[in-house]
């Protein structure tokens, strides 16, 4: 079995697996966990509404911050928002999506996402930076902070490679393509990349208990 | 004087001019694609060498490749057999049959040991010292490696020869392997396809004779025809380009030439010059008369999943979706468990506490 056939077939099977495994394992071990019984009377009961409306509000950044916070908070969109033009954009994803879900939509054309691709590994690069240099940052960093980027950048310029031929044939870089993403997918669940399923889980909790205490957001 | 022909004199024999034999130089310097100065050293060494001795054995094959070969409009065929080459053995060309074409393939090694060009089309089983394909009553294997010993280079023509082709092709029923995988100690050329674009061997053939081994890539085939996937040079790569994809095989978007990635075209990761070359003096080639490229001229294509899945489609072994469903129980028997480990903790915790207590007033 050559390289690409492998990684498309037993290696990425398995990397899913594992994700699956360990996506629900953290969401219902969390999900699960007994909550501090609250004796106090409620200001509201909206309690949903109270988690719905953090969750938008969280995702503004605070007029008050914005100057010290604008470059950490631009990077951080560029490459959320990249991230997900490229995954959910490019057709080829797409397929890979319909041939595991048999759901599928219109994508975009290819040189956008080569263009949306690289500013991604640009505003990627510069959290990066951001991360090294600035003292606080590096403080509190460690080694799950640098793998997840590693993880994360590496299907994104091995596509980059794919799309413009460098560095190899390109079966060989397609694969290699291929396989970081089993990577990726294999270490989201246990490391901080957790973050895309719980940051809303996390938000969402924080408001509603923000909302029944009456708490300004 | 008894000597060999060379082969400008075999062109004269035929009846043909000087002119004639230019005309067939530089239609094979335009193949492969020679700088002009290369293309008047191919027409002078061609002029002044002796036909070659080309051996071709078959094997696991479909003919095909054969098929294929005499079908080349530039070199033709006929100009490669009649004034090129001097082919001494081919069992389904040649006139003779039985002993009398063995004994022409065995005289035919003696007089040129050492000299002459193995062309080997088909795949080789080896278990069981090759029983599985005989013929003459010598197997492939035995034949292959007895003509492979006296030659001054093997091509291999067509994917089953260069990598085992469909005869390979899981279970593999009868152990076929490539020529690579026998011959180990002489030049070899792999020219794949199922099979291979006529020009594309002819031309070797003629550049081989010529200048010797060309340059090869990391499958042993020549650049100059494998150095480009099909999806590079496919006219219908600029829909690819703008996102604009064929959903299925000859509605509007087939028609009108948008990309057929969607309907499992492996042009992206398939190196050979169909789309550039074509088929039929290069009237077409398979995407451009509506069908996805099956990746053909590529190792194991025969067993790289569905031919009409997309290139980016996982190949799942069994059902994904059962695999998935597992592995979310999975998962939530081990959070359910992660969870109550982290009650009976807090229980435990509580009881210690409220325990205490008494014991501290």
């Amino acid at each position: 079995m050559d390289l690409l056939t492998l990684a498309r077939g037993p290696i990425l099977q398995w990397a899913l697996v594992i994700f699956v495994v360990g996506t629900v394992w953290r969401l219902a071990g969390i999900l699960l966990l007994r909550r501090k019984p609250d004796y106090t009377e409620p200001r509201s009961t909206h309690t949903w509404r109270g988690a719905a409306n953090l969750i938008v509000k969280r995702t503004v950044p605070k007029r008050e911050f914005a100057a010290q916070t604008a470059f950490g908070n631009t990077i951080g969109y560029v490459f959320h928002i990249g991230l997900a033009v490229v995954v959910f954009g490019f057709v080829p994803h797409i397929l890979f999506i319909k041939s595991l879900t048999g759901l599928s939509w219109p994508g975009l054309p290819s040189g956008i996402v080569y263009v949306v691709g690289a500013l991604t590994v640009a505003a990627l690069v510069a959290a990066l930076v951001r991360r090294i240099s600035n003292p606080v940052m590096r403080l509190i960093s460690n080694a799950d902070d640098y793998f997840s980027w590693a993880v994360t950048i590496a299907p994104v310029i091995t596509g980059l490679m794919a799309a413009a031929h460098w560095g190899g044939p390109y079966p060989t870089i397609l694969a290699i393509h291929v396989l970081s993403v089993c990577l990726l997918l294999a270490w989201l669940p246990f490391g901080k990349l957790m973050h895309a399923f719980l940051v809303f889980i996390a938000r969402g909790t924080t408001g509603a208990l923000f909302a029944r205490k009456g708490a300004s957001t | 004087m008894d000597r060999e022909p060379t082969i400008l004199e075999s062109f004269q024999q035929q009846g043909m001019s000087r002119r004639s034999f230019l005309k067939f130089c530089a239609a094979a310097a335009s193949l492969l694609a020679l700088p002009a100065a290369r293309a008047a050293e191919l027409a002078e060494k061609l002029g002044a060498m002796p036909r070659p001795t080309v051996i071709y054995l078959s094997f696991q094959e479909c003919t095909g490749c054969l098929e294929s070969l005499t079908r080349s409009f530039s070199p033709t065929i006929e100009h490669l057999i009649f004034d090129t080459i001097s082919l001494a053995y081919n069992d389904t060309l040649q006139a003779a049959a039985g002993e009398a074409a063995e004994a022409a393939r065995e005289e035919a090694m003696r007089k040129a040991w050492g000299k002459y060009v193995l062309v080997v089309d088909g795949s080789i089983p080896a278990p069981l010292d090759g029983a599985y394909c005989v013929i003459g009553g010598k197997s492939a294997l035995a034949s292959v490696q007895e003509v492979a010993k006296g030659a001054a280079a093997v091509i291999a023509v067509g994917t089953c020869a260069a990598f085992g082709g469909l005869p390979m092709a899981a279970p593999n029923p009868t152990g076929a392997v490539a020529v690579q995988d026998l011959i180990k100690n002489k030049p070899l050329i792999n020219i794949s396809g199922c099979p291979p674009i006529p020009e594309i061997i002819t031309g070797t053939i003629v550049y081989f004779l010529t200048f010797g081994v060309p340059e090869l890539d990391a499958h042993r085939r020549p650049k100059v025809f494998y150095g480009n996937t099909i999806h590079d040079r496919c006219y219908r790569r600029p829909f690819y380009d703008k996102g604009l994809f064929a959903k299925t095989f000859d509605d509007a978007g087939a028609r009108n030439g948008w990309c057929l990635y969607e309907l499992g075209c492996k042009g992206p990761t398939t190196y050979n010059s169909c789309a550039t070359m074509k088929w039929n003096g290069g009237t077409s080639f398979p995407i451009e008369s509506g069908h996805g490229c099956l990746g053909c001229s590529e190792p194991q294509f025969w067993d790289r999943g569905d031919f009409y899945k997309p290139l980016s489609a996982g190949l799942w072994h069994g059902s994904i979706g059962e695999d998935l469903g597992i592995a979310a129980v999975a998962g939530a028997v081990l959070g359910g468990a992660a969870a109550l480990t982290a009650r009976h903790r807090q229980d435990k915790t509580r009881t210690e506490t409220e325990t205490r207590k008494p014991e501290g007033k």
